[in-house]
Formats: structure tokens, sequence, C-alpha cells
């Protein structure tokens, strides 16, 4: 048995000196006002997000909210884009809005890097994920995930009605980042906990927020120390022994890398898929047109991107300043909505409407600039072959019951109930 | 007609590389690369117009000679 320094004590265990963040109280219920009192975990929002930032976008392009200790939502694209190209202003240092802000020390690592890292350290920790999450390099994942998309379909035996989101979506990108990472395929049940309690749990008392993540990384220790004990060829043997700057990577940064790549890799993908299943399902010429054209299929993809982005994302403002015309505070949050850029009629003609054929797509549902999503690659290939092989099999398929659809809540939006009519 | 990539904006989102493959390919990180000279071989105009359109960076450029 090989021993590994670094991990045989929980790099958890905090020295005294150490400095702590801040919380804020928190504020749940009805919102008065989305400019003044904005909320992303309300149902209202959760429910239908785009009538709430078409409206915003419109009036007060920038809005702004008490809750959460304060924080900002810009609406129109080229403000998305310029707070995703500052990294100077913004910090990524938590990329998750809640009532907790971690100490300014975390910058430029943060808990989970490269997601939750700064320049110049941020481009050093991206450069040594990169080359597993090229195009390239996904399309080994390929043959495996058409697989597993045809076993679950197989799995549905028969039945009239499907939870597709459930009982496909789902499953797709946990089974296929559980391989990566050389995690048991039977653990899926257990990372949908660590999905939600990461990304849904924002609203929770601080104890078990806490409690919940220390769960999440007891898992993830679990899975380093048995990756020490039988060696093998997957991501997380990949981080054990990374180098960075001539040493080994920080077991911090082993862990907080892996808890990105399992949670930023599944619940985004299963939402894309849910949300572009739930289309198809709603619009019936649209998927009469692309299973009648499957080489439509990629350009449709993109639309559905587009107009369904799954992933919002994060900053928090670095010092005071006046930021186009509104008063930022330092440690203001910035909940910057690639969905709402994506919606924005200044930057797509007919931008509310779904346009499956829509041939110039400069949409940012991957976001812009250095934090570009690393596993773009990999979502696309798990989009597109969990579409072309449902459409093969399934052809036909309705709403089974439009108003038992329900989404997530939160900074990654999807149908997490989506009962699908089949035939 | 000839294309160019901005490796200073480029950050690999690969939209080139989908929809002009004989025109670009990914590198070992996945940042787009111009295959050859970067000449736009005649009937691949629109396949170079489309890959500039969809660039979420804009960092490929066409340059028209004339």
């Amino acid at each position: 048995m090989t021993t590994d320094e670094r991990f045989s004590r929980d790099f958890r265990d905090a020295r005294p000196d150490e400095p702590v963040g801040t919380r804020n109280p928190i504020v749940t219920g009805p919102v008065s006002d989305w400019a003044t009192d904005f909320s992303h975990l309300e149902p209202e929002w959760a429910a239908d997000p785009y009538p709430i930032q078409d409206d915003l976008r419109e009036r007060c392009p920038v809005a702004h909210t008490g809750r959460f200790g304060g924080g900002w939502l810009p609406t129109r694209y080229e403000d998305v884009a310029a707070i995703a190209y500052d990294t100077e202003r913004f910090s990524s240092r938590s990329i998750i809005m809640s009532n907790f802000r971690p100490p300014r020390e975390v910058a430029p690592i943060g808990g989970s890097p490269p997601i939750s890292s700064d320049p110049p350290f941020h481009h050093d920790a991206r450069k040594l994920l990169l080359p597993a999450f090229t195009r390239t390099a996904v399309e080994r994942q390929e043959p495996a995930t058409r697989a597993l998309c045809h076993s679950l379909i197989d799995d549905f035996g028969g039945q009239d009605i499907v939870d597709a989101a459930r009982d496909y979506a789902q499953h797709i990108p946990m089974r296929v980042i559980a391989d990566m990472l050389g995690f048991p395929p039977e653990d899926g049940p257990q990372f949908r906990q660590f999905v939600e309690n990461t990304l849904e749990g924002v609203n929770l008392p601080p104890e078990e927020r806490i409690a919940r993540m220390s769960a999440l990384f007891d898992y993830l220790l679990e899975q380093i120390h048995d990756h020490i004990d039988n060696p093998r060829d997957d991501l997380t043997m990949f981080l054990i022994n990374a180098e960075l700057y001539g040493r080994k990577l920080e077991p911090s940064h082993v862990a907080g890398t892996m808890a990105l790549l399992l949670i930023a890799g599944i619940d985004t993908t299963w939402s894309a898929i849910g949300a572009s299943l739930w289309h198809l399902a709603k619009e019936q010429a649209d998927r009469e047109r692309i299973v009648a054209e499957p080489g439509l299929l990629p350009t449709a993809m993109e639309e559905f991107l587009r107009a369904y982005a799954p992933v919002t994302m994060a900053r928090l403002v670095k010092d005071d300043m006046q930021w186009n015309g509104v008063d930022m505070k330092a440690d203001d949050w910035i909940l910057l909505s690639f969905p709402a850029a994506n919606r924005d009629p200044a930057q797509f003609d007919r931008a509310a409407d779904v346009v499956i054929d829509r041939e110039v797509n400069r949409h940012a549902a991957f976001g812009l600039g250095i934090h570009r999503c690393v596993g773009s690659h990999l979502a696309r290939m798990e989009l597109r072959v969990a579409l072309e092989v449902w459409l093969a099999r399934i052809p036909v398929f309705t709403l089974a019951d439009p108003s038992a659809v329900t989404w997530s809540t939160g900074q990654i939006r999807g149908p997490r109930t989506l009962p699908l009519r089949l035939g | 007609m000839k294309v160019q990539i901005n490796s200073q904006l480029c950050q690999g989102h690969g939209r080139c590389y989908d929809l002009a493959p004989s025109l670009f390919g990914d590198d070992d990180e996945g940042y787009g690369q111009v295959l050859g000279d970067g000449v736009v071989p005649p009937g691949e105009e629109q396949d170079a117009r489309l890959a500039v359109a969809n660039c979420p960076e804009r960092a490929i450029e066409l340059i028209e000679e004339s």
C-alpha cells in the first residue's frame, strides 16, 4: 500500500488563526419587487424566470437585492459579458450566491479550483484540466454514453408514461462523470444528494449546510484513499499525481476540483437534456422536423442551449465602485445570468422564440471569457447522444401532464419531474 | 478569403471546429487552430462565415482578399 502524507489527516482541520467568512441573515418569502428585492430561490423564479428577466431588462437592466447580504442581477447580454470578462473587479472566490461569503484570503484559489479561482492562479489550475476535456478526448466516452442511453430506454419496459428527468436525463451525466472520476457507478443516488445540497440548499441554516457539504468531502476523501490504495487510470488518480509549480497539488485542491467535476458535471447536463426533451414534447412541429431531418439536431441543440441555458454563475465585487450607474459595494454578489443574456433582444433576433434552425447563435450558455465551462465539449457530446438515441427510439412523445413538470431551484435550471407520454 | 484566430481571445468553445471542420481543428487543450494556411477553398466560404458568426468570443477574423 502506498502512503500519501497529504491525505493522512483531514485537510479541513482548520488552524486556529484561519480567517472565517461572513454570514448574513437568511431572507426568504415572496419577492416584493424584482428590481429591488430579487431572489432566484423563490418558486416564481423557478417556475418561469424569463418574463421576470425580460421585464427587468427593459425597465432596470441591473436589479438589486438586499437578500444574501446584498447583490446585483444584470440582465443585458452586454453587461453580463462585461462582468464575465472583468476578472480585475469581480472575483470568482464564490460562484454560488448564498448567505455565506468565504474569507477574502481564499482568493485566488477558492474552494473548487479552477471555477473558484482568479488570475493568475486560475490559468495554471485550468490548464491541468483542459487536455482531459477536449472534444477529441471526450469522444472516447461516446460509445459508453450511447450504450447507456439505450439501456435506460430498454429499462422503460413498455411503460406509456415515463419521467424523462428522473429515469433518463439525470443518469447520463451522473454515470459519465462517475466513470471519468473512477467512482463506483452504484453511488449515483448519493451524487444526486450532493448536487441538491450544494446547489439547492442555499437557504438552509448554516449548520445544516456545513454538515451536508461535509458529507460530500467525506465521500471524496474516501475515494481519494481508495485510489491511493488501488491506483488506476482516471481523473481522480490524475489529480492525486498532478503537479503545479513543481509540487503535487494541495489536498484541498485535489478534493475541491473533484467536487467541482462531480457537481458541475451532473446537474447542468441533466438540465440541458431535460429542457430539450421538454421543449420537443411541447412543440410537436419542432420534434417532427428534427425526426425527419436528423442533420438539424446540432443546430437545434445550440438553440436549446441558448433558450434554456441551465447555468447561472455568481461573482463577488472586489472593491466599492460605480459600475454602469449603480453603486456596488465590496463583497456584493453578482448573479451572472447567462440565461438572461441569451434572451436579450439587443443580441439575438426573435430572442424570446425558440428557432431550431437558427444559424447564427453566439450564445453564452457555457459562459464567456477565461471561465468558459471546462466540460462544454463533454456536455455537448452527452446532450447530442442523449437526444439522438431518444429521438431514434422514441420519435413520438408528448407532455403527459404539463402541470406536473417541476423545475429545479437556484442557479442551475432544468426539469426535475418530466412525465412524458410515449408513442 | 482567409481565416485567422486571435489566440488572445479564443477560450476553446470549439464552435469553429464544429461548424467548419475542414478549416479549423482543436489543439491539445481544446483551443481552436486554423488548419494549414487559413485560405478558404472555393465552396467553403459559408462555413467560414458561420464559424466567425458563431464564435462566442469573437475571436475569428475573416480577411477578404481583393
